[in-house]
């Protein structure tokens, strides 16, 4: 006797089955658009408990329907494979299905069709939707903190310039390029800071000075980043090599360094800079919160950095050390030459990743009295002009940084990717 | 000779380097609390502390010393930590699994929830939550409740509280069937050893684990009963709920960030521990007859576990860690408390500081170190 696989379809009656399991699934999808979208409630003449499982089920029957090992159909095999592998698998599918469509017109009406953006006040925004004039009004003032308008040109152009001199490497002649170490971790540093010191700082060659207190916004989160990342890297190599070390007071000396700061919180690093470091000083001694803070928050992601180059270093194959050694050379002809230029290559993406973290890290120091980004937004959402657009403010906030995250994290991904290669 | 000076000379200028450098700041220190006045001790631990912490887990006021208020800190962010590990376990794990699903939606929604989650600042998404979010509640007299009896409201999360007769009757029932339940394991390792026969000890300890606890309440004397959360009017418009227990938005805000932020690396830990077992072991235990179950059991799992647990506590205690940025929005844990009220009334800054840091470093270290012993113990012993 033949089994009755009713809603089972096989290869002959395919056809059939998959044009009504569409079908079934197509309503269901309409019923849920409607109600989304339209606001139309479709299936009205049910009992209320039946109305928000009815697309469910109808959906599930459809892609029951439609579901067969090997059709013939391309396109059927296709979503068979992807997204109806078996009932649970469909059941999931249409749950996400589902909520995005639910959940597409609240968000766009309120990002987009509602949204306000002309204006220059807190009048212009009477609609339902987001207050982007909000945004527009303080770009500046998120972009480049309390910092004067019209010097907004020169953190540009330092900016522009620090960024020209990081590509000089590429463009080195070939017998400077023994040099290119040299010049990243000990000259670049020194230019960079003297460009930032002399344009953004100011106070000779006729710019006026800006303290540092007016220092803020995006522009304070790239300064800070990028200073603690170029002294970080050559500090955690000292300490990467120093806890490889075999002489034990060295080593010691290095594992009590990373071990404690890896240990604290970065927060409460930050409370050490601004209310326990001024202690430490020499009496009229003065430090700017700003170097305080790079000087706390590079201690602390060397500690990381030192981590991530010592697994370089402890992957490299002993036959490298063997070697360099045979050769007669010395403990630091040995590591210039030979094993750092390796282990340094196969950290770049760790190093990368640290990076990512210290960036996602910036923020804290807010909570030291630097406005940058975050800051600024606790600044602005409490001015009374603009009261009420929090939510405003944290959007635009957590789109900048998941832009810059994002694509740091696929550089440092493709980083990964093209050194796994060449190994 | 010459090795002798090639080995001690770099240690001691090492030595001596960090020596100067301590005395050189205990030096300025010295000097600069002479100046100031400030004397260096920890004799204000037992002195009383006269302020007031909005959120503790044991009884505490102004009277108390600060020695008590460090404690209300730190069992706040012990507290915030545990529900957020917990939080972030479950959903990582889901979402990791997800990651490996065949389903190409689903694949795809995991993967974006994890860059999405895992790019943006954790303080930045602490404040969303806390300033845009959970500002947008409705107040205490308008909010519906959820599940018949808890009410989230702009004020905070209120739910029933549990009110217990012989709890302890209770508890050591709990322990009794722990107990117990240990026990049956080690029985059933020893009955496959020695006869190869099975038994259903997960079946039993769950049993074991509703039955016991279901007598005490039969014969034991324990009795539980549920505070429900009561509307009160304060004045005319200010309304609140009684009974029951609160948890503030701060607390919310801060788990809510936590798990999901940190829930994104527990996903790419569980993803790669899962990913980490070769097809090869997989084929060749379904190959040797055990059934789909007991291969996800006792032959992926396992290995899995193996790569999964060591990043995964390394994350744990990212959590803890990052869990001191309560004090951006006055959630009164142990940095808030002890290194901003209590700093700021005291005035003993190194002190203080340093107690914080040096909890913190211990609550690491300790972690690391119980983990270095679990990685040792689990280690795959090669013959």
């Amino acid at each position: 006797m033949q089994k009755i696989n009713f809603l089972k379809p096989n290869r002959d009656n395919i056809k059939n089955y998959s044009i009504i399991g569409s079908f079934l699934v197509l309503v269901s999808l309409i019923d849920v658009m409607s109600n989304a979208f339209l606001k139309i409630n479709l299936t009205s003449f049910l009992p209320s408990s039946l109305t928000i499982l009815f697309p469910l089920i109808i959906g599930l029957i459809g892609l029951n329907m439609m579901r067969i090992d090997y059709s013939g159909n391309k396109t059927l095999d296709l979503l068979n494979k992807n997204i109806n592998t078996n009932n649970f698998n469909a059941l999931l599918t249409l749950l996400i299905l589902f909520s995005i469509i639910k959940a597409l017109p609240q968000s766009l009406s309120w990002m987009i069709f509602d949204a306000t953006i002309s204006g220059d006040s807190k009048d212009a925004c009477t609609g339902t939707g987001a207050c982007w004039t909000y945004i527009k009004v303080w770009f500046r003032r998120f972009m480049y903190g309390m910092y004067p308008n019209e010097f907004h040109w020169r953190i540009n152009t330092a900016f522009i310039l620090v960024i020209a001199l990081g590509f000089v490497g590429y463009f080195m002649k070939e017998n400077l390029k023994k040099y290119l170490a040299l010049y990243y971790v000990i000259i670049y540093p020194v230019i960079a800071y003297l460009v930032i010191y002399y344009l953004i700082s100011g106070g000779s060659f006729g710019l006026q000075w800006v303290e540092t207190g007016a220092w803020g916004g995006l522009s304070l989160t790239f300064i800070v980043s990028f200073f603690c990342l170029i002294f970080c890297f050559p500090l955690g190599m000292i300490f990467a090599l120093g806890r490889r070390s075999n002489l034990p007071a060295i080593k010691y000396i290095s594992i009590c360094y990373i071990e404690f700061w890896r240990g604290v919180p970065l927060i409460t690093v930050l409370f050490m800079s601004s209310v326990m470091f001024p202690m430490f000083l020499p009496e009229d001694f003065f430090m700017d919160k700003l170097v305080r803070v790079i000087i706390a928050i590079t201690l602390f992601e060397a500690a990381y950095c030192a981590e991530v180059i010592r697994g370089g270093l402890q992957s490299l194959p002993r036959g490298q050390y063997d070697a360099a050694k045979s050769l007669g050379m010395g403990y630091w002809k040995m590591h210039i030459f030979v094993i750092l230029p390796q282990a340094l290559k196969l950290v770049i993406p760790g190093i990368a990743n640290t990076f990512l973290a210290l960036v996602k890290d910036t923020p804290l120091i807010f909570v030291v009295g630097l406005a940058e980004l975050a800051g600024m937004l606790a600044l602005a959402k409490t001015n009374p002009k603009w009261l009420g657009f929090a939510m405003e403010g944290y959007i635009f906030a957590s789109i900048v940084f998941w832009i810059i995250c994002y694509a740091m994290s696929k550089y440092s991904y493709n980083l990964e990717a093209k050194y796994k290669t060449e190994r | 000779m010459n090795n002798i000076i090639k080995r001690f000379i770099p240690q001691i200028l090492a030595i001596l380097f960090v020596v100067l450098i301590f005395g050189f700041l205990t030096l300025n220190a010295q000097t600069n609390m002479d100046n100031r006045g400030i004397d260096f001790g920890f004799g204000f631990l037992s002195q009383e502390s006269s302020f007031d912490v909005q959120f503790s887990l044991i009884e505490y006021s102004g009277s108390d010393s600060y020695a008590r208020a460090f404690l209300v800190g730190l069992l706040n962010t012990l507290l915030v930590s545990f529900i957020s590990i917990i939080l972030c376990t479950i959903l990582g794990v889901i979402i990791g699994v997800a990651r490996l699903s065949s389903n190409y939606l689903i694949k795809n929604t995991a993967a974006w929830y994890v860059e999405f989650f895992r790019n943006i600042p954790l303080l930045l998404q602490i404040f969303f939550w806390y300033y845009a979010a959970l500002r947008a509640l409705p107040m205490p007299e308008k909010a519906n409740a959820w599940f018949g009896v808890t009410y989230m409201t702009v004020k905070g999360y209120y739910i029933p509280a549990m009110v217990w007769e012989n709890l302890n009757v209770f508890l050591y029932c709990g322990f009794a069937a722990i107990i117990a339940i240990i026990l049956l394991r080690n029985y059933a390792n020893k009955l496959r050893d020695i006869q190869g026969k099975q038994i259903p000890v997960l079946l039993y300890s769950i049993g074991l684990l509703i039955v016991l606890p279901i007598l005490s309440f039969l014969f034991g004397g324990v009795s539980l009963e549920f505070e429900i959360p009561e509307l009160k009017k304060l004045s005319k418009i200010s309304y609140i709920y009684e009974g029951g227990i609160s948890l503030p938005p701060e607390l919310i805000a801060l788990v809510l960030a936590l798990s999901l932020y940190t829930s994104t690396f527990v996903a790419e830990c569980v993803r790669a521990g899962i990913e980490g077992v070769s097809k090869g072991q997989k084929e060749a235990a379904a190959s040797v007859g055990l059934t789909h179950n007991q291969v996800l059991k006792l032959v992926i799992m396992p290995q899995a576990l193996r790569i999964i647990i060591p990043p995964t506590t390394n994350q744990y205690l990212n959590l803890t860690k990052n869990s001191s940025l309560a004090a951006a929005i006055a959630y009164p844990d142990l940095v808030l408390v002890f290194a901003g009220t209590a700093l700021m009334q005291t005035g003993k800054a190194i002190e203080i500081v340093s107690i914080t840091m040096l909890t913190y470093l211990t609550i690491s270290l300790t972690i690391a170190a119980i983990m270095n012993w679990y990685n040792k113990k689990i280690e795959i012993k090669e013959k």
